[in-house]
């Protein structure tokens, strides 16, 4: 089924904020395996010119795609959650994020093509901090596969 | 942000420290619980195979992350990435027993802004011989 071509354009807002802390950035951190005390170490963050430890760079697309998850579960736009997959990924940085933050992150559509039966939606995440500054701009790409017909249909 | 490679230091070609991460289950669960992506495609076996996968696959946003860090311990200050993206084209299979290696080398694809000192790094990313990332790309600040 084709997707609803009207939610091209669509703006999700913000839900509740995130507050970033130092232990979850160190979590992440270790969970990737990444000693670089700029994430762990508020001293070794200041000495690069950071107000506190900075998150690593993919740590904020798991608050972005939490969003998107809302965006694309819609049961109005009539995606097949079960046959999506994560097809390109990018971020835009204005900088870092960091311990302490609280960030918002807004949704929006940008795209939605059908290509060989596969329908792909391009969401981007504008991530803000709490005086509204974009720090981090999130492009998603997501392919929903085509449905495989038995054979001979 | 004080990168620590000079952008008068490099040139088109200059290649960054390649690196091989090591990743198994123990290490995709980690992955699972920081990131809340627990997608049992991630952790599950049966589950994987039983939706036509060869095996339990890394989340590619954690192939992502350890791509990254051949560009970000090479400027040393992670603030320092004004841009990155992939594409995922293949997974990251990752067996019970011996895990699984992501390989990493990454050089300096061009020189985009005197001004500004940015870069633009390509980076190359494999598994088991296979390209697991394409596009893999990082715009970044120097000193």
């Amino acid at each position: 089924m084709a997707l609803d071509q009207s939610f091209v354009g669509r703006t999700y807002p913000p839900s509740r904020p995130y507050e970033v802390g130092r232990e979850k950035i160190r979590e992440f951190a270790e969970a990737i395996g990444d000693g670089n005390p700029a994430y762990t170490d508020v001293e070794a963050a200041q000495a690069l010119g950071h107000p506190d430890v900075i998150a690593p760079p993919t740590f904020v697309f798991s608050l972005t795609f939490r969003e998107a998850e809302r965006v694309v579960r819609d049961p109005k736009l009539g995606l097949d959650w079960g046959r999506v997959v994560h097809g390109d990924q990018k971020f835009a940085y204005r900088r870092p994020v960091r311990a302490g933050d609280l960030l918002s992150v807004g949704s929006t559509i940008e795209s939605i093509r059908s290509m060989a039966g596969n329908e792909i939606l391009d969401i981007r995440g504008d991530v803000l901090d709490e005086a509204g500054e974009t720090v981090v701009t999130v492009h998603c790409k997501l392919v929903a596969r085509a449905v495989e017909t038995p054979e001979g249909e | 942000m004080t990168a620590r490679v000079g952008y008068d230091d490099v040139e088109p070609g200059t290649e960054l420290p390649a690196r091989s991460f090591p990743v198994d289950r123990e290490r995709l669960v980690r992955y699972a619980g920081a990131s809340g992506d627990f997608n049992p495609i991630h952790w599950n076996e049966r589950f994987a195979k039983s939706v036509g996968l060869p095996d339990v696959i890394a989340h590619g946003m954690f192939t992502m992350a350890e791509a990254a860090r051949v560009v970000t311990d090479w400027t040393g200050d992670p603030g320092a990435l004004v841009q990155y993206g992939v594409r995922f084209t293949k997974p990251v299979v990752v067996p019970d027993d011996e895990g699984a290696v992501i390989e990493v080398a990454g050089k300096v694809a061009k020189k985009l802004d005197d001004e500004a000192r940015t870069v633009q790094v390509d980076l190359t990313v494999t598994s088991a011989g296979t390209k697991v990332l394409g596009m893999s790309r990082a715009v970044v600040k120097l000193g």
